[in-house]
């Protein structure tokens, strides 16, 4: 029997949780399991995937169906379960060295291919499981183990990874940002197609402060832009801030200074196939305004699982036909 | 004038049509092989072509050839060298220099044959024959000339005109062989239907003034004819290769079990041709999904099986380098999944277009690990069939990988076959969860005898577990790094893969009963080793023949057979792969090896003298 009403502890496994202590993942799970006990899909209609990395030993701890799986290859086997068997609510869990170092070739490929999967990419812009390394979203000059005097490359910033794989859905939230998580996390999942939900994470042994802008209430109170669909974004304290448009760019101003009104405030739409103005918002990153969380795009389009299965639908129709009448097509002779 | 009278009757035949890459000489040695099928002639092919696409005309690189023996009688190989050589031009003529023995007729296109085209077959002097030190019989016929002529009333440009230049060569080939053409010429209506009729009609005039030129110009010289077979059982035929009979019989294997049948491949010669055509049968519900990569061939099969698809991933060689981390996590799972790799010449990117059977240690062992995986290896075109459905058989029921290993000779090559009815073939069945969860389950919870673990596949209510590469628990199925666990699981796994030897056919042994040798092979070397041994049997040279399609486990009966010989000789397309297997498993056998690692099939008459030669050592 389904249950209508789920909690969030039906989907807690028997596993203890092993992360370290002041974790994000801690608070990630918890918003996912919220989000899951929201969205009301039975745990056995439900599968989550990982890769390999901290965040990647996630599926041990949900009671749905999972798999741990290799370094980088939860977007391929997760396109496979969910193209097996398009019935399934398919989660992927990466973090930022699993979804785009090593498998970035599958991460994109499967957001090109418009999978119906809900992709978490916690990125903590590190490299934890192996004690430290730089990851492809650390900062141009970080210092760690592997690079000592500071990284000489630039790092990638997953949205425009996703908006360059021709991505129709990118949402953000932080890890400690519980209702905003659970929201987004919603939204991904009700999303038809590959949702990537960017999520901003500490790590507290090796990268400690790598999100310190929006890691604390005061620091989102400032730094956040909570985006509401159809709604002016607006953000500070005292929403005193909004983002306006400014020739080819946009840019934060103080509404009531320089003739600012609260109607050049741009309005928010995330549905708008358009990616231009919702790229140029992901790209706002503390340094040049606020930092944009929320879904910052979803747009409908045809899912690859979907398109897949009806060419199958449409191929069958008229008289079912048998391996062996498929034979018989063949050039064939009969000895009598 | 009746040319009846000049009809010969032979037991069999080996022809060759070669030429270059954009001649259609594939599509002339498929028609011939296809028609005397039909004919009733038993018929191997070998398609040797090169891995590029269209190399520079008239060059060495750029031949691509089709050789096809056919017989009155059970043929088992395409033959060592031909009768008949179609050479289209020097360069054809050059490449196959290996195929031609001092009785083989050659036909050419005189036309192919000028100072250019010579030089561009890197030919030094004028006489190509004199230059190749060949002195057979040359039958030169201008065909290009006359393919053109042919068509002058047709409103073809002569780029297009000269497309029909193998039809020339086939209506001749068909006149020489007394072979009606009227099946060629509905096979020909058949394949260019989607095409213009002007293509068609083209074709069939063409073909039709070869056969009528050499009725008309050498109406007095000897012509053949192969009857037809009459062994053959009652019942439906087609010629297939071994890449369309491995696609069949993964599609019965799926109908059998009762799921859909997934691919998760991206696209490698010798192996794409699965892919086409699974392609096709999306009416049977099959799912075929051309991935980014390799790897995510392999890795979305895998998720496709944990959602309970018959999941299949095809490659060759290179691919099976990339796949092996997600087989390992197959095997690490315990999640069914046949990966099939079309062998090639290797290493690495190696001959492409090229046969050997060079992937076998790296099916058994290449993976991180103590990693048992079953290995299973197709012994001809049509065996691809029943291999791909015992791949699939035991992967299902066992709940484990299985690389199921073919080659370029019998995924291109083709043979005779009846269509199979699917009554005959054994049930499938996988060990699905069914009904409510029981007290204390565990997907790890095996069957005491199998040691095969349950297959709960998400939907199912109650049965949510989670898998993974890590070590598990023997028990549970969690996480654990205990030592002693980790053992016993190690041990496991290996004897979960052996019990499978008491699940699948004994090995069989052939030919003499008193015989002291025993020849040894595996895989797509079958025929040319039966062929051996018949050969060696006139000679009085007495063999016995034991030929391994079931690699990993061995059959059961696998000690007791080689123990059975005072010799053995293991014969392989490697440098001796099954043979450090075989001796590092069965210590003590006197073993010799005969090896041919070019790319080629193996050459009867080599393998005949080698033999004899090993059975004349003391030893």
């Amino acid at each position: 029997m389904n249950k209508l009403n789920y909690t969030p502890k039906d989907f807690k496994s028997n596993q203890a949780l092993r992360w370290c202590p002041g974790c994000g993942d801690y608070a990630l799970i918890n918003s996912l399991q919220k989000a899951m006990a929201e969205l009301a899909v039975p745990p056995h209609q439900t599968v989550v995937v990982s890769g390999i990395g901290c965040s990647s030993r996630l599926p041990y701890y949900i009671e749905t169906y999972g798999m741990h799986t290799i370094h980088g290859r939860a977007a391929a086997i997760a396109t496979g379960v969910k193209v097996g068997n398009p019935k399934l609510s398919v989660w992927q869990i990466s973090g930022d060295g699993d979804a785009l170092a090593i498998g970035g070739n599958h991460f994109i490929h499967a957001i090109r291919r418009n999978v119906d999967l809900n992709m978490i990419l916690l990125n903590n812009r590190v490299y934890g499981l192996t004690k430290g390394q730089y990851s492809p979203t650390s900062p141009r000059g970080y210092i760690s183990v592997s690079s000592p005097f500071g990284t000489v490359e630039d790092p990638f910033r997953p949205a425009e990874l996703v908006f360059g794989a021709r991505g129709n859905f990118f949402a953000r939230c932080v890890d400690v940002d519980s209702a905003p998580s659970v929201e987004v996390l919603c939204a991904a999942a009700q999303h038809k197609g590959a949702a990537v939900v960017e999520v901003l994470q500490n790590c507290v042994i090796f990268n400690d402060g790598s999100q310190k802008l929006v890691s604390t209430k005061e620091g989102r109170a400032n730094h956040a832009l909570y985006l509401k669909q159809g709604e002016p974004m607006r953000f500070g304290p005292n929403l005193e801030f909004g983002i306006i448009q400014d020739g080819f760019n946009i840019k934060p101003a103080k509404i009531g200074e320089n003739n600012i009104t609260p109607d050049d405030v741009l309005i928010h739409d995330a549905y708008n196939p358009d990616n231009t103005l919702q790229l140029k918002l992901a790209m706002l990153d503390g340094t040049n305004g606020p930092i944009a969380l929320g879904v910052i795009r979803a747009v409908e389009a045809p899912t690859y699982d979907a398109a897949i299965h009806q060419q199958i639908a449409d191929q069958k129709t008229g008289k079912p036909k048998s391996l062996n009448d498929i034979m018989l097509e063949n050039e064939v002779w009969e000895v009598k | 004038m009746d040319t009846a009278n000049n009809i010969l009757n032979i037991d069999n035949l080996v022809i060759c049509f070669a030429g270059d890459s954009g001649d259609g000489m594939q599509l002339a040695g498929n028609l011939f092989s296809n028609a005397s099928a039909i004919m009733g002639n038993d018929i191997a092919t070998f398609p040797d072509y090169p891995s590029e696409i269209r190399a520079p005309q008239g060059t060495l690189g750029g031949v691509s050839g089709f050789q096809v023996h056919l017989g009155s009688s059970k043929v088992y190989t395409s033959g060592d060298s031909c009768d008949v050589l179609v050479a289209m031009n020097p360069a054809a003529l050059k490449v196959n220099t290996g195929r031609i023995n001092s009785r083989t007729v050659i036909i050419i296109d005189n036309d192919s044959f000028t100072a250019r085209d010579l030089a561009k077959a890197q030919f030094k002097t004028e006489n190509a024959f004199e230059e190749l030190n060949l002195k057979n019989q040359v039958v030169e016929i201008p065909i290009t000339s006359m393919c053109v002529e042919s068509l002058k009333a047709l409103d073809l440009d002569q780029k297009s005109a000269l497309r029909s230049k193998n039809m020339m060569a086939l209506g001749l080939v068909c006149w020489l062989f007394n072979k009606p053409l009227e099946i060629i010429e509905q096979l020909i209506s058949r394949k260019f239907k989607n095409k213009s009729e002007l293509i068609i009609e083209s074709n069939i005039k063409v073909l039709r003034d070869g056969y009528n030129f050499g009725y008309n110009t050498h109406a007095s010289i000897t012509r053949y004819s192969i009857e037809p077979l009459t062994t053959l059982e009652k019942g439906v035929y087609m010629d297939i290769n071994g890449n369309k009979a491995t696609s069949y019989g993964l599609v019965a294997a799926a109908q059998k079990a009762n799921l859909t049948l997934y691919l998760g491949t991206y696209p490698i010669t010798p192996a794409t041709d699965i892919l086409h055509n699974l392609a096709k049968l999306k009416n049977l519900g099959v799912i075929t999904v051309q991935c980014e990569d390799e790897i995510a061939g392999c890795a979305s099969a895998l998720g496709a099986s944990f959602a309970g698809c018959l999941a299949v991933t095809t490659t060759s060689g290179p691919g099976l380098c990339l796949k092996s981390e997600a087989i390992n996590l197959a095997i690490m799972t315990e999640l069914p999944l046949v990966v099939i790799d079309v062998q090639r010449g290797g290493p690495s990117t190696g001959l492409p277009t090229k046969s050997e059977q060079t992937d076998l240690l790296q099916a058994l062992y290449g993976r991180n690990g103590e990693s048992p995986i079953v290995v299973i290896a197709a012994s001809s075109s049509a065996n691809c069939f029943d291999a791909a459905y015992w791949a699939s058989k035991i992967a299902l029921e066992h709940m484990t990988p299985v690389i199921l290993l073919t080659d370029a000779f019998v995924a291109n090559g083709a043979s005779v076959w009846k269509l199979p009815n699917l009554e005959d073939y054994p049930n499938i069945n996988p060990p699905k969860v069914k009904g409510e969860r029981p007290e204390n389950w565990s997907p790890y919870l095996r069957d005491s005898q199998s040691l095969v673990r349950p297959w709960a596949i998400p939907g199912n209510e109650g049965y949510m577990h989670r898998v993974g590469g890590l070590e598990k628990d023997y028990v549970t199925g969690d996480i654990s790094s205990n030592p002693k666990n980790h053992e016993r699981m190690v041990a496991t796994r290996k004897a979960k893969i052996e019990h499978i030897a008491s699940c699948i056919p004994k090995l069989e042994v052939e030919g003499d009963q008193k015989a002291k040798t025993l020849l040894v092979g595996w895989g797509s070397t079958y025929g040319h080793l039966l062929e051996a041994m018949n050969l060696l049997a006139q000679e009085d040279c007495p063999l016995a023949l034991a030929h391994f399609e079931f690699i990993n486990p061995f059959p059961i009966n696998t000690e007791a057979v080689l123990r059975g010989y005072d010799k053995i000789i293991i014969v392989e397309q490697n440098s001796g792969q099954l043979a450090l297997v075989l001796n590092g498993t069965y210590k003590g056998l006197n073993t010799f090896a005969y090896n041919r690692v070019d790319g080629q099939p193996l050459n009867t008459q080599e393998l005949v003298s080698n033999i004899k030669s090993i059975m004349e050592d003391k030893r």
